[in-house]
């Protein structure tokens, strides 16, 4: 067979996996959209809380709820996930206690939803006594997002040349300045990235937070951090992956079509989270070139 | 045609790891004086140059023995006490490649300062203005000093480079190949450069162009692997060397 034809075979195999998937994916986006199209339209869904009845239920207190934890989930990953991240590829050393350290936090990411809520359950709930609450909840899934942006800081650090750090150190900068005035600035974008990426993959999560004690039914909204941060963080919470569990739970068709729309509406969250990741990362790309 | 002596290398020894990359070299190093190493790829030259700012404490794993005095103080430079950002502050570097901070030209050209703590923006403006002047750059990004250091052409990065060196004004000014990723134009501005600057910085050059050192140093030391060969007035050196190695990497018979 000569190697042109191979070569439009080859060609051809990988178009068709590639349409198929691309089908597989719209299909399922269009299927959400169909069916909750009713709901996805009607301004009452973003702003009811849960109910008995399906055409009176809405998402706000998910919603909030998403908002409040994904927040929280953002605040611990970024105050522990970056400095470790700066710690190990700048100053941490090469050997071999640090290659052990590298290989264990890129499984870390790999380790089941399901095991990091049962380490908060054994931890953050009953040991240091948070509750079910937000708190929990946002520290849970913090958890899962550090390795992600661990290795995210670490890449993005990776791409400064080493002459940049030479230059620095070389006009007399501390390690304190060289991190602060050009290692951060200089890797913001791929961190943030990372970041958004981790967020639009903990955002769907629901395994760790059920088995933490989210609640289904939640018709209150938490007291706004600003006035009453305490509050907040030990509220109870619902979330959209749960909620929408809930709905496809029971039997009654309405409901079905309240979850589908509430799919349909994460999709769009992580869809422009996405999107923005994108964004600045070209921003940042066209800023910071050497 | 000797002056003071502003640095004196002593037995000093080098270590990566096991690798001992430089032997009981010594050396001195003349006040306002454009001093040149040469050598083949490896001999150690750059490892030289990177002793007396101590930029090798950024790797693990390095070491050293011996002394390097930086005059008139006549502190050890590689002695176990010292400060390496001290002798950063005192003493300058650039590279082979030219390696700007993506910040704004001014920003690249204040940075030494703002760390040494100088943040009146009228200091700045004028140190910065005079950096540039001294480094040859002004007249060209003077309309432009927002913008950034990489709108630059390389031999213009190397020119900021020199700005930002000079700009904390150092005793002391190190260039590791400066010209070796630049085109024959900007090398022979660089090169006019060195000999315009050594009236107010003493200079030392590691260089693998022979005819560079030639042209533009005062002193020329010969390495050859991790040894210095030769030392003397660059005329001497390139005229009449004591040393058989000296005279056949000179003529090109290897290296």
């Amino acid at each position: 067979m000569d190697y042109k034809r191979k070569e439009r075979i080859f060609e051809w195999a990988s178009i068709i996996a590639l349409v198929f998937v691309l089908i597989f994916l719209f299909s399922i986006a269009l299927k959400l959209f169909i069916d909750g199209l009713h709901r996805i339209f009607d301004l009452s869904f973003y702003t009811s809380y849960p109910s008995r009845f399906p055409e009176k239920a809405g998402i706000l207190s998910a919603l909030v709820g998403t908002l409040y934890v994904m927040a929280g989930a953002i605040f611990w990953s970024i105050i522990l996930g970056v400095p470790a991240g700066i710690y190990l590829e700048e100053f941490g050393g090469k050997g071999k206690v640090a290659r052990i350290i590298e290989a264990n936090i890129t499984n870390l990411s790999a380790v089941p939803s399901i095991i990091y809520g049962l380490l908060a359950l054994g931890i953050f709930v009953y040991r240091f006594k948070f509750g079910e609450s937000i708190l929990t909840a946002g520290l849970t899934l913090g958890l899962l997002m550090l390795p992600v942006i661990v290795v995210a800081t670490r890449e993005s650090l990776r791409r400064i040349p080493r002459a940049i750090r030479e230059g620095a150190y070389a006009l007399g900068a501390t390690n304190y300045e060289l991190v602060f005035h050009h290692l951060l600035p200089y890797s913001i974008g791929g961190i943030l990235t990372g970041v958004i990426i981790a967020v639009s993959r903990a955002i769907g999560e629901t395994a760790p937070l059920l088995t933490i004690g989210a609640l289904t039914f939640i018709a209150f909204l938490p007291p706004p951090p600003w006035e009453d941060l305490i509050g907040m963080l030990k509220s109870p919470f619902t979330v959209l992956p749960i909620q929408i569990f809930n709905w496809v739970s029971r039997p009654q068709e309405a409901f079905h079509k309240n979850a589908a729309a509430g799919g349909f509406v994460l999709l769009v969250v992580c869809l422009l989270l996405n999107s923005l990741s994108y964004y600045i990362r070209y921003k940042v790309r066209k800023k910071y070139q050497w | 045609m000797e002056g003071n002596l502003k640095l004196k290398v002593e037995n000093l020894d080098f270590y990566y790891g096991s690798f001992h990359a430089l032997k009981k070299i010594n050396m001195p190093i003349y006040e306002k004086k454009v001093t040149a190493v040469i050598g083949p790829s490896g001999c150690g030259k750059s490892t030289l140059l990177r002793c007396f700012n101590r930029m090798h404490d950024l790797y693990p794993g390095t070491r050293y023995e011996g002394a390097i005095y930086l005059y008139p103080d006549g502190i050890n430079i590689v002695g176990k006490g010292i400060d390496p950002l001290y002798i950063r502050m005192r003493i300058g570097m650039v590279f082979q490649k030219p390696n700007p901070f993506p910040k704004s030209i001014f920003e690249n050209v204040a940075y030494g300062l703002r760390i040494k703590g100088i943040n009146n923006s009228k200091v700045l403006a004028e140190r910065v203005e005079k950096a540039l002047k001294d480094a040859a750059l002004w007249e060209e990004v003077k309309d432009r000093l927002n913008e950034n250091a990489y709108s630059l052409s390389g031999g213009q990065q190397q020119r900021l480079c020199i700005a930002r060196a000079i700009a904390v004004e150092p005793e002391v000014l190190l260039f590791d190949e400066p010209t070796s990723a630049l085109d024959p134009i900007s090398t022979a501005r660089i090169e006019d450069l060195i000999v315009e600057l050594k009236d107010k910085v003493t200079i030392v050059i590691v260089t693998h162009n022979m005819q560079q050192a030639a042209r533009i140093s005062d002193y020329t030391a010969f390495m050859y692997l991790g040894e210095l060969i030769e030392f003397g007035p660059t005329e001497k050196i390139f005229t009449n060397p004591d040393k058989k190695l000296t005279e056949d990497y000179i003529t090109g018979r290897f290296g």
